[in-house]
C-alpha cells in the first residue's frame, strides 16, 4: 500500500536525484512566477505613485483656487494669483490646429500605404514616416526657431492675412512675429502625423480580406472598395489613432515651448503668441518664486495628467476594439 | 468620417459590421441611390485614379518635413562637427569654439541609469504579459502600460522633481535617470511581449517535453530565442529617451563642467541643444545644430539597425 502511494519517480533508490530536481523546479517555478508578476505589478504601482506625487504637490493650489484655477486667466506670481485658463486654451487650440492639419495627411498616407502602394514602396515610405516620430522634440524646436518661424513671418502669415475674405477672419489678425499658436500647431501637426498614420495603417491592414474581396467582386473600383468597405470597417480604430495623436499633441513640450511665444493671453488670432500647459511648466518651473507658484505649476501638470490619461484610455479602447473584432 | 466621392454602390450590399454607421442614416442610402443613377463607369474610374494621386501626394507631403529637417541639420551642423566638438567643454557664452563632450558623457550616464531602472521592469513585465495572455491582471497591466506610454514627458519630469529633487534638496542625474527609465518601461514591455510571443510554441513544448522545468524553459529557451529582438527593442527605447529634454529640465538641470556622478547635476545633449538654441549667440546656435545632428545620427543609426535586425531575423519588417 505504502509502496503504491509513493510518487512514481522515487520508486527506485537511484532516482532520488530526479525527485529532488522536480521538487526544486516546483520551487523555481513559483519563484519565477512571483518575480515576473512583481515586475508586471510595477507598472500599475508606478502610475499610481506618479499620480499621488503630482496630486499631493498640486493640492495646495487646487485647494486655494478650486475650480477657478481652470477658468481664471490671471497668472500673477508676485501676488500669488494663479489661473490656468490661457494655458488650457492654448493647449486645446494648438492641438486642434495640429489635428486639423495632420489628420487628412495621415489618413492619405495610411490609405496609400495599406491599399494603393506597390509592395516595394510600402516598407520604405512607412519607415520614413515612422522616422518622424523618432526625431527628438528639441530638434523640431531648433528647426522651428531657425526655419519655420522666419518662413511663417515672411511668407505664410502675410499670405494668410492677404487672402481675400479669409484674411478678414479674426484668426489671421495682428502682427506677424512668427512665434505663435500657428507655429505651435504646425510643428505639432508634423510631430503627431506618424502616430495617426501608423495606427490607421495598422487598423486598415487588420480589415479582413473578405471585406475587400466582396466589394471588388460586386464591381467596385479600388477607391470605392476603400471608401465604402474598408474605411467604415476600420472607422473606430482610425478615430482611436486620431485621439492618440491628440494625446501626443496635448502633452508635447519642448518644440511647443520654443515656438509658441510663452505669453499668458487668450487671443482669437492664430498669429498671437500663447501658452500651453506643458510649455507653461517647462518655462516657469525652474524659476518658480514661491511654494504656491510651484504648487500651481504642479496643478497644471495634474490637469495635463488627467486629460492625457482620459484621452489615451479612450484611444486605446477604440483601437483595441477594432483589432479584437478583426481577430475574431 | 465621410470621405469625399464615396459612391455608396457597395456599402448597401456588403452589410458588414462596419456598416453600422451607414445604416443609421437613411439619407445616405437615398443619396447613394441618386448617385448610382448618375454615376458612369468613366467617372468612377477617374475618381479612383484621382484618389490614388491624392493619397500618393499625401505620402510625399508627409515625408517632406523629414527631408527638410535632415537636409537643414546637415547643412548647418556638419561644419561645426570637429574633434573639439567631441572632446571639449562648452565655451562661455559669446566665445567661439568649444564642444559638447560633457553633454555626451552626461547623456550616456543618464541612459545607463534609465536602463538600470527601466529594462528589468520592462522585460519582466513583458515576460509576464506574454505568458499570461488572457488574465485580468495582464489586461490591466497592458492597458496601463499603454497609458504610461502616453503620459507627457513633462509630467514625468515634475514627478521626478517632487519625488527626488525636492526631498534631496538638489538636482541630480539620478532623478533624470528615474524619469527617463519610467518612460522606457512601457516601450520595453511592449517589444518584449511581442518578441516572446513570436517564439514558436513548439520550442517551448520541446523543452518541457525534455523535462525542463517551466522557469528554465522560459529563461533558457524562450527568452534566449527572443533575446536579439528584445535587445533591439531596448535599443529603440534608448534611442527614444536619448533625445528627451522635458523630463531633464528640472531634474538634472545641466552642467557646464564634467560630471558623471549620479548625485550631482549633469549635462545632457538634448538639454544643451535647447539651451544653445534659445541663446542669442551665433556660435552657440552652430553648436546646437551640430549637437542636433549628432543626436539625430544616433537615433537614426539605432532605428535603421533595429529595422534590419528584426527584418532579417523574423522575415518581416518590425515597426
Amino acid at each position: 500500500m505504502s509502496e503504491a502511494s509513493r510518487p512514481l519517480v522515487t520508486a527506485r533508490p537511484d532516482d532520488t536525484g530526479i525527485a529532488a530536481r522536480i521538487e526544486g523546479s516546483a520551487i523555481g517555478d513559483t519563484v519565477y512566477r512571483w518575480l515576473i508578476t512583481a515586475f508586471a505589478l510595477c507598472i500599475p504601482i508606478l502610475l499610481v505613485f506618479i499620480a499621488l506625487e503630482v496630486g499631493t504637490a498640486a493640492w495646495p493650489a487646487l485647494e486655494r483656487f478650486g475650480l477657478g484655477f481652470l477658468t481664471s486667466s490671471e497668472w500673477d506670481p508676485p501676488h500669488n494669483m494663479f489661473g490656468a485658463a490661457p494655458a488650457i486654451y492654448g493647449t486645446i487650440v494648438s492641438s486642434i490646429l495640429a489635428l486639423v492639419i495632420a489628420t487628412p495627411l495621415a489618413l492619405g498616407v495610411a490609405i496609400f500605404l495599406s491599399e494603393f502602394a506597390p509592395a516595394w514602396l510600402r516598407q520604405p515610405v512607412a519607415f520614413l514616416v515612422d522616422l518622424l516620430a523618432a526625431i527628438p522634440s528639441v530638434v523640431y524646436g531648433l528647426w522651428g526657431i531657425f526655419v519655420l518661424l522666419p518662413l511663417l513671418r515672411q511668407h505664410v502669415m502675410p499670405f494668410l492675412a492677404g487672402l481675400p475674405g479669409l484674411g478678414r477672419l479674426p484668426l489671421f489678425q495682428g502682427p506677424a512675429y512668427g512665434s505663435s499658436m500657428l507655429a505651435a500647431g504646425l510643428i505639432l501637426a508634423i510631430m503627431i502625423l506618424p502616430y495617426i498614420s501608423a495606427v490607421s495603417r495598422e487598423v486598415l491592414m487588420a480589415v479582413p480580406r473578405s471585406q475587400r474581396e466582396a466589394a471588388l467582386a460586386l464591381g467596385a473600383t479600388k477607391w470605392e472598395t476603400i471608401a465604402d468597405a474598408v474605411v467604415p470597417y476600420a472607422r473606430s480604430g482610425i478615430v482611436g489613432g486620431i485621439i492618440l495623436g491628440l494625446g501626443r499633441a496635448l502633452g508635447e513640450t519642448m518644440a511647443v515651448t520654443m515656438l509658441i511665444g510663452n505669453v499668458h493671453q487668450i487671443s482669437a488670432s492664430l498669429f498671437a503668441p500663447g501658452y500651453t500647459m506643458a510649455s507653461l511648466i517647462a518655462n516657469e518651473f525652474a524659476e518658480a518664486t514661491g511654494d504656491l507658484h510651484v504648487s500651481a505649476l504642479m496643478a497644471v501638470g495634474a490637469v495635463l495628467f488627467v486629460v492625457t490619461l482620459i484621452v489615451n484610455a479612450i484611444a486605446r479602447w477604440l483601437v483595441w476594439r477594432v483589432s479584437r473584432e478583426a481577430r475574431v | 468620417m465621410t470621405l469625399p466621392g464615396g459612391t455608396s454602390r457597395v456599402s448597401v450590399s456588403t452589410a458588414g459590421p462596419g456598416d453600422r454607421g451607414r445604416r443609421k442614416r437613411p439619407s445616405g442610402v437615398q443619396r447613394a441611390a441618386a448617385e448610382r443613377a448618375r454615376t458612369t463607369l468613366g467617372r468612377r474610374r477617374a475618381m479612383n485614379v484621382l484618389m490614388v494621386g491624392v493619397t500618393f501626394g499625401a505620402a510625399i507631403v508627409a515625408t517632406l518635413p523629414l527631408v527638410f529637417i535632415l537636409a537643414h541639420l546637415v547643412r548647418e551642423g556638419a561644419s561645426s562637427i570637429d574633434l573639439a566638438f567631441f572632446t571639449e567643454l562648452p565655451k562661455p557664452a559669446g566665445e567661439e569654439g568649444g564642444g559638447m563632450a560633457n553633454a555626451m558623457v552626461g547623456t550616456l550616464v543618464l541612459i545607463l541609469a534609465a536602463s538600470a531602472f527601466g529594462l528589468p521592469i520592462g522585460i519582466g513585465a513583458g515576460m509576464y504579459l506574454a505568458e499570461n495572455k488572457g488574465t485580468i491582471l495582464a489586461n490591466v497591466v497592458r492597458f496601463l502600460s499603454d497609458v504610461l506610454n502616453g503620459l507627457p514627458s513633462i509630467v514625468m519630469g515634475i514627478f521626478a522633481w517632487q519625488f527626488l529633487v525636492r526631498p534631496m534638496g538638489k538636482f541630480t542625474a539620478l532623478a533624470g535617470g528615474i524619469a527617463l527609465g519610467a518612460m522606457m518601461i512601457p516601450l520595453v514591455t511592449r517589444t518584449t511581449e511581442e518578441m516572446i510571443r513570436i517564439v514558436p510554441v513548439s520550442l517551448r513544448e520541446a523543452a518541457l517535453a525534455l523535462g525542463y522545468s517551466r522557469w528554465r524553459t522560459s529563461l533558457v529557451v524562450v527568452l534566449r530565442t527572443a533575446l536579439p529582438g528584445i535587445v533591439t527593442g531596448a535599443l529603440v527605447a534608448v534611442s527614444r529617451i536619448a533625445g528627451e529634454t522635458a523630463p531633464l529640465l528640472f531634474t538634472v538641470l545641466g552642467n557646464q563642467f564634467w560630471s558623471t556622478s549620479l548625485t550631482e547635476p549633469v549635462a545632457a545633449l538634448p538639454l544643451q541643444i535647447f539651451t544653445f538654441a534659445i541663446s542669442p549667440y551665433d556660435a552657440q546656435h552652430a553648436l546646437a545644430w551640430a549637437g542636433a545632428l549628432v543626436l539625430i545620427g544616433i537615433v537614426l543609426v539605432i532605428s535603421l539597425a533595429a529595422r534590419f535586425a528584426t527584418r532579417s531575423r523574423f522575415g518581416r519588417g518590425g515597426d
